[in-house]
């Protein structure tokens, strides 16, 4: 069973010596950039600058396969879905109507539809490379101290670590659960009806949720007794100082940020680009 | 009011361990329901349960904190606008904290009303308000398509928790124990 | 010594809020500054409640009603918060998965001073420091479910000896740790204690694994009450330990078989200091006397494993081709170091994972294709840890859940429920929810459960560990019951006692190979398998040969003969 929430393994690349809090600010900043820009030269340009990240920090396409699949069925559907549903989205947003092709009664296929499809469709996708980078090359314990880092508070922080620590326990926990029940004369094969699975995985989520209360108890109990939230600050064992190569990927990453800004302002005069007039 | 909003130690772990099995539900514990290509999220009634008896924080952090790490972990990052509804869902979960007596082992025909027109409230600012206007702020996607997915989705979320968090709850409610009641039986 | 009492507790009694009666009932006794205690008493007595009013989990997480005194460093703890006591005492809880919240080692040995706002460079110096103290430098970023047992206790040891507190509490230390880390803990606890001048208070079943370094002083708690308070010489000579269930160390016991009365001047505390020149002669009349038992002839075979592999992740093998048989109504033991792969053994012979290479057989047939559901009925698990077994809120539903399961009528639950219960000593408890019980009272429901589906062969993980001698009796009593209607059972311990009394034979485990596979007797005084095991030598070879008789391994043979003689009476 994997144990590992995310397959972080330090391979010694540049991506991967930058600091976590680093990587946090730059993947921020590169999303929000995407996120806010309707431009396709942006976004494909961003796009390309990421997959050469991903090209540099030597992340396996094993490790990413099952992501690419989720992803392209996601985009797939929602392609679908929006041609749908609202045919007519791109000449609304662009205001010229060029058609191209008359699919079926009210289907009518316009460039402006096509180009609008496939701006967001690579909106879409170019955030999912930025994730990766971020998730594979970061090391978990370095989380925290990146979350707090930016500005969230520590306690909630804490709480995204305790999620990492203890998620593999509770998958574990719900394994063993499960394999303790089958041994005690549970029914889980598929064979089983629909109705009665749904009761079975009552029967194992309802242990789970007990007995994670039972831990909450007790792992509060030892964060008390070591002195959690004592003070309004805490420090971090995993927190790695910054180097010339932070400092660089930073500059970098704001420079991309404020770069797709300035285009929509003074080149788009809006978050949109409009080849059509 | 004001310990409403308090966090303890408990509820920093409650939050971390919370968010972590909605996780796990969240990615493999779907139960399909009686509509085809859809699924009831159970996570949805456990982060119910959590954030009823640890409150809004908790409620927001573990089906935010839950919903981006699982995006992440299935899509390689987070879908911000669903990540922050279902935040938004978990606040407002939230508010049947302190509003029902399950803590004290009382969970019936009032509490259950409380908690699950809470939840119904919830569900609609969530998915039917939060989740599409920021969907069309930043993809732009068609007005009538994410309303027709929100409201799909406030309905299901709503028929889940009723369902998964509810029974939670009666569940919880039952192994309160009152002032004094545990004593030897010889 | 200062003279000055660092805790003083005067009429102090406590009641959880769900109890109807007190658990802790007007305790009296100070702890003077440098002093190093061990509190024993049996399962379910009070002595982590009394843990928790030190160190205020009482009343900052659990409420109830406090009556009477309790001062710390002269101020009274209602007067303090859990951070201020948290500078004062530092406590290692019983329960090893809470303890460790960190993701990786080293962070988890730094938790304390990170909220303490150290800075990091300070912080790693510390932090490597720690983990050199309890051995655990070479696993700075493991996480802890690459860990066993007993690596993450040790970490949890380094996390609380990281900050510098005047007290130190540790509930149950060595509940999971084999013997020679037992030992070593033993010993790293006495060092800081010398070193550091700390006061130690150490809450302990085992107490001959405990008296290996002196203690000041000895505490017993029955039922909340303090029934005794004082050093390990009049304690052992005393009839106390015996009253309340609790283990007196073996070569105590060896002494009573050979008819010496025990006294203070003896100086019965410690194995070295007993004065052997007036024991020796009892000792050798008593070792000659006693009539060796002949081995009975084995049955058929039951269950076989031949050449087992596994490994969890396909790199690091866990299981290195091992064979063992296990014939019809034998009581074996499998031990081993922390991390040798025993709970992964018990987990492969009941199809929780599949074996890489190699089968394994029931009468003669290969299990390989059987589901762990048809295993089931045939080879019953209690796993090493019960929170991962417990699945219902209430005791009576969780013992009942498999006979429910098997579509059993109710009538007949409730007949072997309650049969069950009696066994486990549980009666009482029938109906609480499983929540408002003590560690060793948890263990107890889950052996019970499968206990409840009269499997043919029961392999108990660590059935033992954390429970006190009147129900480790109860239990192996019920244990050895089963075993004469032919079960075959199988007990994975780290309990050296329990093998030596119990089994007769033991298969010894060490990095994932078996090493030995023999009379316990022989076990216990091979010193290359002892040293590679991680086993200790029993202090019944080490009172043999401080008395000179020769024949060591005989010695202890004798005394196990006498003991099963004595007990089939
Ligand atoms: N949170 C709680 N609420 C109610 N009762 C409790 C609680 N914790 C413990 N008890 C009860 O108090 C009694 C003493 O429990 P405690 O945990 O102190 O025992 P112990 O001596 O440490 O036992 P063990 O050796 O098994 O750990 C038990 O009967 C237990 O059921
Ligand atoms: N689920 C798992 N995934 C990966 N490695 C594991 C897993 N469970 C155990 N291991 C590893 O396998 C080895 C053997 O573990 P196991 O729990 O069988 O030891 P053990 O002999 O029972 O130890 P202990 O006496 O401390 O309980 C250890 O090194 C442990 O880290
Ligand atoms: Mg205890
Ligand atoms: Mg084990």
């Amino acid at each position: 069973m994997k144990n590992k929430l995310f397959s972080y393994n330090y391979v010694d690349t540049p991506v991967h010596r930058l600091s976590g809090l680093t990587k946090l600010v730059c993947f921020l900043f590169l999303t929000f950039a995407v996120m806010f820009s309707y431009d396709i030269r942006v976004i494909l340009l961003v796009m390309v600058f990421s997959l050469v990240i991903l090209k540099i920090s030597r992340i396996k396409f094993s490790q990413i396969r099952l992501m690419i699949i989720y992803v392209s069925i996601f985009l797939v559907t929602n392609a679908v879905i929006t041609f749908f549903f609202s045919p007519e989205e791109g000449v609304k947003i662009y205001g010229t109507r060029h058609v191209m092709v008359n699919l079926f009664s009210r289907y009518i296929l316009t460039q402006e539809q096509l180009f609008y499809q496939t701006t967001k469709l690579f909106k879409y996708a170019s955030v999912i490379p930025l994730g990766i980078i971020f998730l594979l090359t970061t090391n978990p314990s370095e989380f925290a101290s990146a979350l707090n880092g930016v500005g969230v508070h520590y306690k909630a922080a804490y709480a995204v670590a305790l999620t990492l620590r203890y998620f593999p326990d509770i998958q574990r926990e719900y394994h063993n659960i499960s394999l303790s029940q089958q041994a005690r004369g549970l029914d889980m094969s598929r064979k089983a009806r629909f109705s009665k699975r749904a009761k079975n995985a009552l029967l194992i989520i309802i242990p789970l949720v007990f007995s994670t209360l039972d831990r909450i108890e007790l792992i509060s109990d030892a964060m008390d007794l070591r002195g959690f939230g004592k003070y309004k600050t805490r420090t971090w064992y995993n927190k790695r100082k910054f180097t010339r190569e932070d400092i660089t990927a930073l500059i970098v990453s704001i420079m991309i940020f404020t770069g797709t800004i300035l285009v929509s302002v003074f080149i788009n005069h809006g978050r949109f680009y409009n080849p059509f007039l | 009011m004001k310990d409403y909003f308090k966090v303890t130690t408990k509820t920093i772990v409650a939050t971390g361990l919370g968010a972590a099995l909605f996780m796990l539900l969240f990615m493999y514990v779907k139960v399909p329901s009686p509509i085809p290509e859809t699924s009831l999220q159970t996570a949805y009634g456990l982060g119910a349960f959590f954030a009823a008896l640890f409150g809004p924080i908790a409620g927001a952090l573990i089906a935010f904190i839950g919903h981006a790490l699982s995006d992440a972990v299935q899509y390689g990052s987070p879908w911000w606008s669903w990540v922050i509804a279902s935040g938004v869902c978990g606040a407002i979960y939230g508010l049947a904290y302190k509003r029902t007596g399950v803590k004290e082992g009382n969970f019936k025909g009032k509490d259950i009303l409380v908690f699950n027109v809470i939840q119904v409230i919830g569900n609609v600012v969530a998915w039917v308000i939060v989740a599409p206007v920021l969907d069309i702020l930043i993809y732009k996607e068609p007005v009538n398509l994410v309303f027709t997915q929100g409201v799909v989705a406030a309905g299901m979320n709503a028929v889940t928790v009723a369902i998964i968090g509810t029974l939670l709850l009666v569940a919880y409610a039952a192994t309160r124990t009152k002032k004094g009641s545990l004593d030897k039986e010889a | 010594m200062a003279e000055e009492s660092i805790i003083e507790f005067q009429n102090f009694s406590f009641q959880y809020f769900s109890q109807a009666q007190p658990t802790l009932h007007n305790i009296n006794f100070s702890v003077k500054k440098g002093e190093k205690i061990l509190i024993a008493g049996p399962s379910g007595s009070g002595k982590s409640t009394l843990g928790h009013c030190l160190n205020g989990l009482i009343p900052f997480s659990y409420k109830g009603e406090m009556t009477g005194s309790l001062k710390i460093s002269g101020q009274e703890t209602g007067d303090l918060d859990i951070f201020q006591l948290s500078k004062i005492i530092g406590t290692v809880l019983q329960d090893p998965d809470g303890q460790f919240v960190g993701l990786t080692v080293n962070e988890d040995i730094a938790f304390a001073l990170e909220n303490d706002n150290i800075p990091v460079a300070e912080m790693r110096e510390r932090v490597s420091q720690a983990a050199l103290l309890v051995d655990m430098q070479d696993f700075p970023i493991s996480s802890p479910y690459e860990l066993s047992g007993g690596q993450k206790q040790r970490t949890s040891l380094a996390g609380v000896m990281i900050d510098d507190v005047d007290i130190l509490l540790f509930d149950e230390p060595l509940a999971n740790l084999d013997p020679a880390t037992g030992k070593t803990a033993i010993e790293i606890i006495d060092d800081i204690h010398r070193t550091s001048g700390k006061t130690v208070i150490i809450i302990e079943h085992r107490l001959e694994d405990v008296l290996h370094r002196n203690v000041d002083r000895i505490i017993v708690i029955n039922e909340g009450r303090i029934v005794a308070d004082m050093d390990a010489d009049s304690l052992l000579s005393s009839q106390i330990l015996r009253q309340h269930g609790i283990r007196e160390p073996l070569y105590v016991t060896a002494l009573k078989y050979a008819g010496v009365s025990v006294s203070p001047e003896l100086l019965p505390g410690h194995i070295d200091t007993l004065k052997i020149e007036t024991v020796s002669r009892p000792l050798q009349s008593w070792h000659d006397s006693v009539k060796p038992v002949l081995q009975e002839e084995n049955q058929e075979t039951l269950l076989e494993l031949k050449g087992l592999n596994f490994s969890y992740d396909g790199i690091d093998r866990i299981i290195k081709d091992v064979s063992f048989k296990i014939a019809r109504g034998e009581l074996i033991a499998i031990i081993g170091k922390n991390g040798a792969g025993k709970s992964t053994l018990s987990r492969l012979i009941c199809g929780f994972e599949k074996e890489d290479e190699g089968k394994i057989f029931y009468l003669g047939e290969n299990i390989r294709n059987l589901t762990i559901k048809e295993r089931a009925e045939r080879i019953g698990v209690v796993m090493q840890n019960p929170n991962q077994m417990i699945s219902k809120p209430m005791i009576f539903d969780e013992i009942a859940l498999g006979l429910r399961l098997r579509n059993v009528e109710e009538v007949e639950i409730v007949r072997r429920v309650e049969k069950v219960l009696k066994v486990c000593g549980l009666s009482p408890f029938r109906k609480w929810p499983i929540s408002a019980l003590s560690f060793g009272q948890k263990k107890r429901v889950t052996i019970a459960s499968i206990l409840v589906l009269d499997p043919e062969v029961i392999i108990l993980d660590e059935p033992t560990a954390g429970q006190d001698f009147r129900h480790y009796s109860d239990i192996m009593e019920f244990v050895v019951e089963i075993n004469r209607l032919g079960v075959a059972i199988i007990l994975i311990t780290h309990d050296m006692h329990l093998m030596l009394e119990y089994t007769t034979r033991a298969v010894v485990l060490s990095e994932g190979e078996k090493i030995a596979d023999t009379r316990p007797s022989e076990i216990l005084t091979n010193q290359k398998v002892i040293k590679k095991a991680n086993l200790k030598e029993t202090s019944l070879y080490q009172l043999s040969q401080n008395a000179g008789i020769a024949d060591g391994t005989a010695f202890v043979q004798n005394f196990i003969d006498h003991e099963r003689m004595v007990r089939s009476r």
